[in-house]
């Protein structure tokens, strides 16, 4: 089994129309997900890669039987499409979209609480879960299926590492990317919480980097609640304070934040913590005994 | 993006939250003609912190001492940062701070309301050492904030009477603000108590960048060097940093890991740009010559793993104008064969392991 997604994953994608829409919903549609129905209002009853476009989510819904959103759509618009994904009960909502503003980030997270939907993003590149469903913008070729549960802050860094493990003959059960932003749907902790659970995932590789506190209180978590192995890498370590470094939420901001702080959290409830990216594949390979 | 205290304090002004009366000079001799009421403050008007120890906050009894005063605080340097503004106000006598301010909180994913009875000085530092003299609450975005609100935080500082409601109502028009205005933080250090009457003494005011386009009568951004605004035109991010090592690199987190494998291998980084997930030939052509226009820089490191970003582009605009400094590139990713042979044309090579290319960086930059 995968989290969040799977066989049964029938993927709508709003923005589907545009320029990062259309490109992506053929490399989604090259990996084998099962991509439904489009969005564009005022584009309906067109066709994009063969795929129906329609005005609304819920005549897409209504006619497809979509069950998770994928969104394309520009920032100025993505609350409002988020907002009418979570309304129309679609499940997991990947929001891709970059340069949210942060207040309609909260706006999105709250609503998707109160309806007990699952987001990932905003500013992510989306889940893959291999052989099975990729939804948003990962390169599908770098992956390759097996036992590792992938969560992480960073798009290109998930890529490199997934592509390490795949390399070291190390597959994976699925690979989220959260988001850049300081707010974000899912996040570590909630993410642990569906990898702990999952058969398929043996081990888990948590990719953080500076800027506020999710990798502290996913080391809470971890001691409490995980006995899968976890092997960790926070990018950072050099980032100087104050300045935002690409990520809108990777920032440390007065003391907190900094990597130092989130390689102790992590190293004291027993997670491997590796200094350089290209070290994940082998602190993987021992922590599942090969 | 963080304002200065004067374009935070027009703002609050704006939406009913009380300020002293005050006025931004630039040069020493205005302030011989002030109409103000002495004794005045003086306050240099830097976005870098702790301007108060560095000598940047002054009293002045008359206009003579007030020009004198406001001609050493105009030539300062505060961490680094040249102060170009005063903001000179008439001083208040202060009879209690406290702290209030609305923060985007990532843990509860909420904007929420931070106070305490302790203002006036770092509330990093009260909340490390009393936990217990900070009042917070996230705001529930359905419901939004109202003065119930403010009064259930005013009785935990231990507010009643009528400064109870007013204290409500300051809270009331900082939320009103922080969401219409899309703020990070804005935060009043200290919210004082003069003569009864509750009195914004200084103001903090981040907008997200974010949400700039729809924030068009924000101030110039200040924050930022030369080099970080173009690069922002032409939405790449950059930021400048102290050693001799360019690093050019596709995504946030990679370029940050970058940045992190040259300073174990004992290099310094000059600076960090992340030409984005989809960079283009152009783009990167632009990359090259941002990074490169730092001064004291000794060699360049080039980290790209393609995704949507496609090796080829990449090589193409290296290609068409070799760096002028030694340079180290690992190229590998989508359409990494293609890549790779424009670069040999070019009489260029490329590493595919980062390890071995960031190593190579650190060399090239000790002359090796």
């Amino acid at each position: 089994m995968a989290v969040l997604v799977g066989e049964h994953t029938r993927v709508l994608v709003q923005g589907i129309t545009g320029y990062q829409g259309e490109f992506h919903t053929a490399r989604m549609l090259e990996f084998g997900t099962r991509v439904v129905a489009g969005v564009t209002p005022g584009k309906g009853g067109t066709r994009v890669h063969g795929v129906p476009v329609f005005d609304t989510v819920e005549e897409a819904v209504e006619e497809t039987g979509a069950n998770a959103s994928c969104i394309f759509v520009p920032a100025r618009f993505a609350k409002d499409a988020a907002l009418e994904a979570i309304a129309a009960g679609l499940d997991p909502v990947v929001v891709i979209t970059e340069h949210i503003p942060v207040h309609d980030a909260i706006a999105i997270v709250d609503f998707a609480r109160r309806r007990g939907v699952h987001v990932i993003g905003p500013n992510c590149p989306g889940i893959t879960a291999p052989e099975r469903c990729k939804i948003g913008i990962m390169p599908s070729h770098l992956f390759r299926r097996g036992p590792i549960g992938l969560l992480s802050r960073s798009g290109t860094l998930t890529y490199e590492i997934v592509a390490g493990l795949s390399r070291a003959g190390i597959g994976q059960s699925t690979a989220v990317g959260m988001g850049g932003d300081p707010i974000i749907g899912m996040s570590f902790v909630e993410l642990l919480e569906l990898f702990e659970r999952d058969g398929e995932t043996e081990a888990i590789v948590l990719v953080g980097e500076i800027g506020g506190a999710a990798e502290e209180e996913a080391a809470r978590y971890i001691r409490e609640h995980v006995r899968k192995p976890v092997v960790a890498y926070v990018a950072g370590r050099t980032a100087p304070p104050g300045k935002r470094m690409g990520h809108a939420g990777a920032v440390i901001s007065g003391t907190e934040g900094t990597a130092q702080a989130k390689v102790e959290a992590l190293q004291q409830v027993g997670v491997a913590v590796a200094e350089l990216p290209t070290q994940v594949p082998e602190l993987v390979a021992r922590a599942l005994g090969r | 993006m963080r304002l200065h205290e004067y374009q935070a304090k027009e703002l609050f002004a704006a939406y009913g939250i009380p300020v002293q009366r005050g006025v931004v000079v630039d040069r020493a001799e205005d302030l011989l003609t002030l109409d103000l009421r002495y004794p005045v403050v003086l306050k240099a008007q830097v976005l870098v912190g702790g301007r108060g120890k560095a000598g940047g906050v002054q009293l002045a009894a008359t206009p003579e001492e007030a020009r004198e005063k406001a001609a050493r605080i105009l030539g300062m340097e505060i961490r680094g940062e040249r102060v170009r503004r005063l903001l000179v106000v008439e001083a208040a006598r202060i009879d209690r701070e406290y702290y209030l301010a609305f923060v985007v909180d990532r843990s509860s994913r909420r904007l929420t309301l931070v106070a305490s009875a302790e203002g006036g000085v770092d509330i990093e530092e009260v909340a490390r050492r009393t936990p217990e003299r900070i009042v917070k609450l996230a705001v529930d975005p359905a419901l939004g904030f109202h003065p119930f609100h403010g009064r259930w935080v005013a009785r935990r500082l231990g507010l009643s009477g009528p400064l109870l409601g007013q204290f409500a109502e300051v809270t009331c028009d900082l939320y009103r603000l922080a969401c219409e205005r899309d703020a990070e933080l804005a935060e009043i250090n200290p919210l004082a108590l003069c003569d009864g009457q509750w009195l914004a003494v200084d103001a903090k005011l981040v907008v997200d960048d974010n949400a700039r386009p729809r924030q068009p009568d924000l101030p110039a951004d200040e924050e930022t060097t030369e080099l970080e605004r173009m690069a922002r035109e032409y939405d790449l991010s950059y930021v400048e940093l102290d050693g001799d090592i360019a690093i050019i690199g596709n995504g946030a987190g990679l370029v940050m890991s970058t940045l992190d494998m040259v300073a174990h291998f004992g290099g310094r980084p000059a600076n960090f740009l992340d030409v984005g997930g989809g960079a283009s030939t152009e783009a990167m052509r632009r990359a090259l010559d941002i990074v490169l226009r730092k001064p004291g820089v000794r060699a360049l490191f080039i980290n790209i793993f393609g995704g949507i970003t496609r090796c080829d582009d990449v090589a193409r605009a290296i290609a068409s104008a070799p760096p002028p400094v030694p340079t180290s590139i690992r190229l590998t990713g989508t359409n990494e064969e293609e890549g790779r042979r424009i670069l040999e044309q070019a009489g260029i090579f490329a590493f595919t392991d980062p390890e071995e290319a960031a190593r190579r960086a650190v060399a090239l930059a000790r002359g090796r």
